[in-house]
């Protein structure tokens, strides 16, 4: 499906920017416009020209459009959906408001409960009941249907969510309440768990299934009018909608479940990593992404991202586990940390340097914008420690003030810490690298996983600027910086298949396996997995893959085993026990014998086959380039004032190879090669960043 | 001043000491069989110097930690002095009054070395299933009966597990493979810890702790100290009722503030119970403090300098200073209602912070079925320990927080899950209206819970619940919330504690209590009070009795009918 020949656009709307990457065969091309909150379509409509422009391409000429955006994310975050309403089992009006139980924040006393979307007197019942074998105990009651919907009427509902308990193992009743109530009400938009989230757990389903009911209108609206406008503009093309699991799915399904879509622009940037990852054969990646707010680490071995089955969304306390929206979708798993160029820097109570999670964002923006803003960010850090060329900061096109943001850490951080302004940018700088090196770690023993042998793979408006510091930190010693990482999520998005996951629950035992019943449930996932990758890729041959989560009988966290390929036998019990035990081994060091093991989902993936691969050779031939300028840079470590080469990007030719310190200037973002690291150009004009000398033998004062 | 990037260092150090202590807890959640660790997070790790002083401790589910680990590295380095210790040792305990009050909870300790120095000590600790005896239950008649006790031991010497202490540990255990596991997975939390410590004192080329221990130290406790002077300075008591078991309790607590500590002198007391739910004073300790931390800078970390002014005392023989060898397996319902005496005082001396008494004990419904001799061939045999909870007290300036667990951080169990394990039928779980204290400010509402054999047999509660007879209090002129309840739905009422059984063909109706009311209900917003009721929160009696409110036909407020009910009262 790659095929050269074809034009191909990928669009991703971001929170501030709105991104393009074209690829015309010829070549890639990129571009960069302010995102139009007001009307979305607008700015997606802007970008596509100027990139047409710039590429020379005929908007007549491009053969498909990828689009990922976080419209689906701030509708839930700014609360700007549907007014929702909440249909339950007779009993269990309370599923939402009751929870798990619990406070996110042990130590506060005034915490809050997270705002979930809908409120008690919109939250109604029906009589009716299935067993958790799917048998029904109880008929749906539908005699009192007719005032329950004069009560939605009255409530102003417009977007219904249906959660009947578990409809995961016979959606029948649910289904037949979206007939009754659909043939009363034709326009009333409804949502079943059964098919949004057909997964145990009654509280996680229903989240899953308002989320879903809650931006759906607003999708469907939004979606509709984008075609419409492509089609205006003369663009005849197939669109294809990237989603959290880092696939992407047709139109239809897009707006049947747009849950699916939120967090698509970071998926995005996890795609770019795992590319560039298989061109380069590294088996071991983690992609970095710091942009201006955040920053967000994921894992990739063997060339694919890390993957999770939950998420939470709009999360009060940013960055706190459990203070959000949870969803159960398939996402391609991450960390975030309140980590970007915006994060203020600030004494805290301890009188301690402390960095985020809050940020400065566009507006008023980091004290060097003279925007109003007056705190010292982590880009006025890196632009007094001299990291930022000021003239080409974001094309030039924000004028940054150097003096404002020396100004600003004198006054907050260097005056209170009695500190020289270069120290207190350094102490920003540690502290910024440090949370993000942390994060890093905790992330990956939290998936078994070790991190210092792993490659990094940075992007995002400040990744490369961080890169070699973070890396340091974590015990990485090689970096790689790919082409265009300032709009990283739009260049990933070409390298997504089309694809559609399912996870579906059916508890079993090792001494209870039942393949039969296995091989019903595949079926079905497949048929259903199959018909929906099928609208998008009629023909072709299709990826399958399926997975079990399986874990010891007793424990609370699970392990994704993949089922072996071809028809399931009377051995797959014993093998994917084989499978486990080997897995568990790796991750935990030991297995625990003569305890059963228990499976609680299983999941069915199909998608088109990864386009295909091109090896990157290393450049065999050596050679210096000459700097354009030079900078002076304080060093904190050494606590010196460094003069270190500058180079442009765009200047520099597959066999480049520059010592650090140095930096590397382009168009979206710098790259600092920090003085441990030396840079090589490779043959698709990646930056390599290796580590010379190893930390750890320096002097402390 | 010493030199000025080495404190931004030391705070560097901190933090990853803090993500060190993280990490070891996750690695830990993800291996443990336990259910009460799956669902509360019943874990702990700790990184401390060489003489004991803990410098972090991980942010677990459960404040039932908070400093018994550090106390308990302090009795390991009493049984095993620092010359004792060698490179590859492991020691361990599990007895309560060194460890984390009941025998449940293993707590592991391992030396630390760098460049073959003795720099520190890790330790963690986590909840195993099952260590023989009667099990979790509180009718033992001392700790003996509870199951196993090993004091501070070598559980690894120099590299090499100790397979004897092993063997014993698998042999008194009805689930001898998942403690194994559970132990080898507390071995290798340490391990971590221990490599994670040594990188990050050679990044920082550093050959002992003591500069970011003093470092650690000195700042948190200044914080502490600062947050406590800024009090007002005296001494309050205050009392609180419960049900106990054999007999009712009363749990008194003196509380002063002065000279930069806080101390609590629980005397007074009502004497230790025969059955298991007497608290050794380490846990006591725990919970006492976690309440006191709540409030007096709870964004310092864990360590020996914020915890330092916080001081608990209370006589020996006492039910929160339960001598050996009493029997303590239940420790958690009384240490749960701990926050609640020691924020009671707190009250009287800063009214504005404090909220109502909460339902602050876990409503655990331990179930099981088909076990005896008697039961029926078609009685499938399950055993679950459903963990529920029910409100919290009215805040000042907000209501207390409906079906949500305080001071201990459990998720509640999930009905689907609940009914694809055990052979059972959750007819309802739904708020449980009128329960939550009337007030300026509502107290949070419990929940309704009712449950049935799926198969028609009969099944076995043991209650290990409080405040059935005695409520959480309202304060400042806010009423009790409503008691806890367990009975027949055939109307016949059940104990909140000790084994009783559902018969077939019978429903079980449990509702758990709600918090206490904070102020006078009759000052509560009538429109807050209309939302309530609109919401089926409050009963139309509740309105007028409780809140004086009257509503128009439309369910919004009657201003006027509102002022005359308001003033007749």
């Amino acid at each position: 499906m790659n095929n050269t020949a074809q034009t191909r656009i990928a669009v991703d709307i971001g929170g501030t920017f709105t991104d393009i990457a074209l690829d015309s065969g010829a070549g890639l091309h990129t571009a960069k416009t302010l995102t139009t909150a007001a009307d979305p379509v607008r700015g997606v409509i802007d970008v596509i020209r100027i990139a047409c422009r710039e590429a020379g391409v005929e908007a007549g000429a491009i053969d498909s459009v990828i689009h990922g955006t976080t419209l689906a994310t701030n509708a839930l975050i700014e609360r700007k959906g549907a007014r929702v309403g909440l249909i339950t089992t007779a009993g269990f009006r309370d599923i939402v408001e009751i929870a798990y139980e619990r406070r996110y924040d042990q130590y506060d006393i005034f915490v809050d409960k997270p705002d979930l979307l809908v409120k008690r007197e919109d939250c109604w019942t029906v009589a009716e009941r299935v067993d958790a074998d799917g048998a029904v105990l109880q008929p749906l009651d539908t005699a009192g249907l007719e005032p329950l919907l004069h009560e939605i009427d009255r409530r102003g509902v417009d977007s219904l969510a249906i959660c009947l308990l578990h409809a995961y193992q016979n959606p029948a009743h649910e289904i037949e309440l979206r007939e009754k109530i659909g043939a009363l009400r034709p326009d009333l938009s409804i949502t079943l768990s059964s098919e949004v989230c057909p997964e145990i757990r009654e509280f996680d389903r229903a989240c899953t299934t308002l989320a879903n009911a809650y931006i759906k209108p607003l999708m469907a609206s939004y979606l509709t009018d984008l075609s419409q406008a492509l089609i205006d503009e003369g663009i005849d093309a197939p669109l294809f909608i990237v989603t959290s699991g880092g696939g992407m799915t047709t139109l239809q399904t897009a707006t049947r479940f747009p849950i699916r879509l939120v967090e698509s622009g970071p998926s995005g940037g996890a795609l770019l990593a795992a590319r560039i990852a298989r061109e380069c054969s590294i088996d071991a990646a983690l992609s970095f992404d710091m942009g201006g707010t955040t920053a967000k680490l994921c894992l990739i071995d063997q060339g694919a991202p890390q993957r999770s089955r939950q998420f939470e969304i709009g999360r009060a306390e940013r960055f706190v586990s459990g203070s959000g929206l949870p969803v159960r979708i398939p996402v391609v798993e991450m960390i975030e940390i309140g980590a970007g160029g915006g994060s203020i820097a600030r004494i805290d109570s301890l009188r301690r340097l402390a960095i985020g999670p809050d940020s400065a964002g566009s507006s008023p923006g980091p004290a060097c914008y003279d925007n109003g803003g007056l705190l010292p960010t982590v880009t006025d850090a890196d632009l007094a420690l001299g990291f930022i060329e000021p003239s080409a900061f974001a094309e030039g096109r924000v004028r940054i003030k150097p003096q404002k943001a020396r100004t600003a850490i004198r006054a907050e951080i260097g005056s209170k810490l009695k500190m020289s302004i270069n120290q207190g940018a350094y102490g920003i700088s540690q502290m910024v690298d440090e949370n993000m090196a942390n994060a890093a770690r905790v992330h990956a023993v939290e998936h078994g996983k070790e991190i210092s042998q792993r490659t990094m793979i940075a992007f995002g408006g400040n990744g490369p600027l961080h890169a070699t510091r973070v890396a340091q930190k974590i015990g990485v010693d090689k970096i790689i910086i790919p082409r265009a990482p300032g709009v990283g999520s739009a260049v990933g998005f070409l390298s997504a298949p089309i694809s559609y996951e399912i996870i579906r629950s059916l508890y079993m035992r090792g001494d209870n396996f039942d393949v039969n019943a296995i091989r019903r449930l595949f079926a079905e996932m497949q048929k259903e997995g199959r018909a929906v990758v099928r609208a998008g890729a009629a023909a072709g041959r299709l990826e399958e893959r399926r997975l079990a989560f399986m874990r010891y009988q007793g424990q609370g966290h699970e392990i994704e085993i993949a089922l072996p390929a071809g028809r399931l036998g009377a051995g797959l019990g014993k093998e994917i026990r084989r499978r486990f035990d080997r897995l568990y081994r790796q991750q935990y060091g030991r297995t625990v014998p003569n305890v059963d093991v228990e499976i609680i989902n299983w999941a069915f993936v199909a998608s088109t086959p990864e386009s295909r691969i091109e090896q990157v050779p290393m450049s065999r031939r050596k050679r210096q380039p000459r700097p354009g300028a030079r900078r002076k840079i304080y060093w904190g470590q050494q606590r010196e004032i460094l003069e270190v080469p500058c180079f442009r990007r765009e200047r520099l030719k597959s066999g480049d190879f520059i010592r650090g310190p140095a930096l590397i200037i382009e168009a979206q973002t710098t790259t600092l090669v920090g003085p441990e690291y030396n840079a090589l150009i490779d043959r698709v004009g990646n930056i390599v960043m290796h580590l010379t000398k190893k930390t750890g033998d320096r002097t402390n004062g | 001043m010493a030199d000025k990037s080495s404190a931004v260092e030391l705070q560097v150090m901190w933090n990853r000491l803090v993500a060190v202590v993280d990490e070891q807890a996750q690695a830990l959640m993800h291996t443990a069989f336990s259910p009460i660790v799956r669902e509360s997070g019943d874990i702990s790790a700790g990184v401390f110097d060489v003489r004991g002083n803990m410098l972090a401790q991980a942010v677990t589910g459960t404040p039932g930690h908070i400093n018994t680990m550090a106390e308990s590295v302090r009795h390991f380095l009493q049984v095993i002095p620092q010359r004792q210790m060698r490179p590859g040792d492991t020691y361990l305990t599990n007895d309560p009054w060194l460890g984390s009050g009941h025998l449940n909870d293993f707590v592991l300790v391992q030396p630390c070395f760098h460049r073959r120095r003795l720099v520190g000590l890790v330790s963690c600790t986590s909840h195993l299933i099952d260590l023989g005896g009667l099990g979790m239950g509180p009718d033992g008649s001392d700790v003996y009966d509870e199951g196993l006790l090993i004091p501070p031991i070598r559980l690894v010497e120099g590299g090499d597990i100790n397979q004897t202490l092993m063997t014993l540990i698998k042999s008194n255990s009805r689930t001898p493979f998942q403690n194994e596991g559970d132990v080898y997975a507390l071995i290798a939390c340490c391990d971590v810890a221990h490599a994670r410590l040594g990188q990050m004192m050679t990044e920082f080329a550093i050959g002992d702790l003591d500069k970011v221990a003093a470092y650690i130290h000195r700042v948190s406790q200044q914080a502490s100290v600062a947050a406590i002077d800024a009090a007002p300075q005296g001494s309050w008591q205050n009392s609180m009722m419960i049900d106990g078991y054999d007999f009712e309790i009363e749990l008194k607590a003196a509380l002063s503030i002065g000279n930069g500590e806080i101390n609590v002198d629980f005397s007074g007391s009502s004497p230790c119970s025969k059955f298991g739910i007497n608290v050794p004073l380490n846990y006591a300790t725990a919970y006492s403090v976690f309440g006191l931390r709540c409030i007096f800078a709870p964004e310092v970390p864990n360590n020996a300098g914020s915890l330092a002014p916080f001081k608990i005392h209370a006589p020996l023989g006492c039910i929160v200073n339960a001598p050996r060898p009493v029997p303590v397996a239940q420790r958690h319902i009384i240490g749960q209602l701990l926050p609640d005496v020691v924020l009671g005082c707190l009250r009287q001396a800063m009214p504005k912070r404090i909220p109502a008494e909460g339902s602050s004990c876990m409503y655990d419904l331990p179930l099981r079925g088909g076990f005896d001799a008697t039961s029926s061939d078609k009685a499938t045999r399950f055993a679950v320990e459903l963990t529920h909870n029910g409100g919290t007290g009215a805040r000042p300036g907000k209501d207390g927080l409906s079906v949500t667990a305080f001071p201990s951080g459990v998720y509640g169990s999930q009905v689907e899950v609940t009914e694809s394990t055990a052979p059972l039928l959750v007819r309802r779980r739904e708020l449980r209206p009128d329960s939550g204290g009337a007030g300026r400010f509502r107290g949070g509402l419990g929940q309704i819970i009712e449950i049935e054999s799926r198969e028609g047999q009969p099944f076995d509660l043991f209650g290990t619940v409080d405040r059935v007879k005695y409520p959480a209090r309202g304060c400042f002129g806010g009423h009790d919330g409503a008691c806890g309840h367990l009975a027949l739905a055939s109307g016949q009422l059940l104990q909140g504690k000790g084994k009783q059984q559902i018969p077939a063909g019978e429903v079980l109706v449990f509702q758990t209590p709600g918090g206490g009311g904070y102020g006078d209900p009759r000052k509560r917003d009538p429109v807050k009070v209309a939302r309530d009721y609109a919401a089926g929160l409050i009963s139309k009696k509740a309105l007028r009795r409780d809140y004086a409110v009257a509503l128009k036909a439309d369910g919004s407020v009657d201003r006027d009918g509102t002022r005359i009910l308001r003033q007749r009262s």
